[in-house]
């Protein structure tokens, strides 16, 4: 009656909560992986450890779609936060499409294997790890969207700070790549590839921006 | 009963059908129109309570308006009624957020000077004085529970899910007890003039309860109101919700109740009797205008935000409505006064 649905309204909301939770922690994990992909791809001597790490990125991925094809069914079945619903999804999408690019990058990997020369590998590795704190980092802000708005900007802006370092490691790596004495197409391989992983922050501070505009609506 | 008197309480409930259309929207139009509570809910949640307040606390405002001036023939109650029913459709009509309160005092002024009956000009200051504290202290109350809804807000961090369903749970609440408010304070408006001479006889229901004529009248009127809602609400409660007042639904909850608290305050019997026996001055029952109240409170957060989105228009045109509905309504008494009089042959003071 009065279509409030008051036995399931609030048990939706708990539910979707941890939905939404789970694909935060998603995102996390798949950057914790990604971190350990790159130095163990590197390490030729582990390849089939590098394999299955790209399975556990893939399953990974897909659990994060179910979740978001979920919470969008719930979002519009019952109607809730009428006035953020539809910012909630985009945001959701967003995020889907950094984990997409996580695993984009795990199958480039997988299926060019691109020769990365030991000089490149610490830039390399120190590049993902930078990725990985800004993705890191998005996920604090998309958490604290969600829970505590007030915190939205400070964790946006370390988005932002890593994001701009990251730019700076592609630079330095990209211009050591193209100052090395490699073929001029191994050498446009590898640009392929430091570029790809840099992509990841660009996408995240967008993300970040879009969340701190999504923010100032939903202050009170 | 006869067919004249069903003919002559139409006066009165096509003045709560259209109060029932309009207002309502003041207590739910926020919540329907952001589709945070469909429009069903609403209605059946604003029937209820406001059939609820009017039959419970309506007594109080009614006793004020029969000390302005006590309509003593249907048909110059029937006169009162279309008068201000006519003058607020009009006064809509150029954009006016006014109300059937203002209408109807005018409408009973209009009364008293055709048939030469005095004016109680104190209960007259108290009323105008209440019609301008009435936005004033809705703004006041908007602005302490903002603050108090933001602290809370900030500090519990609760989920935006989470938060959703309360919101849902509270704009319910406080729907459900504007509706009882308006209904108390605002249907006498509606049946207020019909009382001295009501139809009705009182019924005595199983020597457990006596329904009197007074709350037969209130029930009929309340009913009116309930029946407005539920044909024309719907597009009004959508217009405030998308074009009007644009605000996310907590500030709308906010607004909903600061708008009952003060209609409330000034239609409590119970509250005035309190504050008599502790020795403070008691507080007037008055009918307010339910929309004025609503922009009171849109404007104390308006304020409180900056004063940036501050409308200062609207509050300059309710500032006008205090004065020129009522004189419009009086004019509009007058003249359909003097047509059932002279023209029909209808006694309209005994």
């Amino acid at each position: 009656m009065f279509g409030l649905k008051n036995t399931s309204l609030f048990g939706d909301t708990k539910k979707l909560e941890r939905e939404i939770d789970e694909f935060v922690d998603i995102l996390s994990e798949v950057g914790l992986v990604f971190k350990s992909i790159i130095p163990t791809y590197l390490n030729h001597s582990a390849n089939g450890k590098f394999e299955e790490m790209v399975d556990r990125v893939k399953e990974m991925e897909s659990k994060a779609d179910k979740i978001t094809k979920e919470v969008e069914h719930t979002l519009y079945e019952e109607t809730l936060i009428p006035d953020a619903r539809s910012d909630v999804l985009r945001l959701l999408e967003h995020l889907d499409e950094v984990i997409g690019m996580y695993q984009g990058n795990c199958y480039h990997f997988s299926i060019q294997k691109p020769d990365f020369p030991k000089e490149f590998h610490q830039d390399l590795i120190e590049l993902t790890d930078i990725v990985v704190r800004c993705v890191e980092a998005l996920c604090l802000t998309v958490r604290s969207f969600f829970r505590g708005i007030q915190s939205v900007r400070d964790n946006a802006h370390k988005v932002t700070f890593y994001e701009k370092e990251s730019d700076i490691k592609f630079s330095a790596l990209a211009r050591k790549i193209f100052d090395s004495n490699l073929s001029l197409d191994k050498k446009m391989h590898l640009r392929y590839f430091v570029e790809k992983i840099d992509r990841i922050c660009d996408q995240a501070e967008d993300i970040a921006d879009e969340i701190q505009i999504y923010s100032i609506k939903r202050s009170v | 009963m006869d067919i004249a008197i069903i003919i002559f309480l139409f006066g009165g409930l096509f003045l709560g059908w259209s109060l029932g259309a309009n207002d309502a929207a003041n207590v739910f139009g926020t919540a329907v129109g952001t589709r945070m509570i469909r429009f069903k809910t609403a209605a059946i949640v604003c029937s209820i309570f406001i059939i609820l307040g009017a039959i419970i606390s309506g007594a109080g405002t009614t006793e004020t308006l029969g000390k302005l001036g006590s309509i003593n023939a249907l048909p110059g109650a029937f006169a009162a009624c279309v008068a201000a029913g006519l003058s607020v459709y009009v006064m809509t009509k150029f954009g006016l957020p006014v109300s059937t309160t203002q209408a109807i005092v005018g409408a009973i002024i209009g009364w008293n000077i055709y048939t030469g009956s005095p004016t109680n000009m104190k209960v007259l200051i108290i009323i105008l004085g209440t019609w301008v504290l009435c936005p004033i202290i809705a703004g006041l109350i908007a602005i302490f529970f903002y603050t108090l809804t933001k602290k809370f807000i900030h500090s519990s961090k609760l989920h935006i899910l989470r938060l959703d369903a309360y919101t849902r749970a509270a704009l319910v609440l406080a729907g459900a007890f504007g509706a009882y408010s308006l209904g108390a304070n605002n249907i006498a408006n509606v049946m207020g003039v019909f009382v001295p001479i009501s139809p009705f006889t009182d019924v005595n229901i199983m020597n457990i309860f006596t329904f009197s004529s007074k709350e037969q009248l209130f029930l009929l009127g309340g009913i009116a109101i309930s029946v407005g809602v539920f044909t024309y609400s719907k597009r009004v409660m959508f217009t405030i919700g998308n074009d009007l007042l644009k605000m996310s639904p907590i500030a709308a909850f906010i607004v909903v109740v600061s708008h009952s608290i003060v209609l409330f305050l000034f239609a409590s019997q119970g509250i005035s009797n309190f504050l008599q026996s502790i020795n403070l001055p008691p507080i007037p029952l008055v009918p307010v205008s339910s929309s004025q109240a609503v922009v009171g409170g849109v404007i104390g957060i308006g304020l409180l935000k900056g004063g940036k989105e501050v409308r200062w228009s609207i509050a300059g045109k309710i500032c006008l409505g205090w004065f020129t509905l009522p004189v419009i309504a009086a004019f509009m008494s007058f003249i359909i006064l003097f047509i059932l009089q002279n023209i029909f042959n209808l006694t309209v003071n005994i």
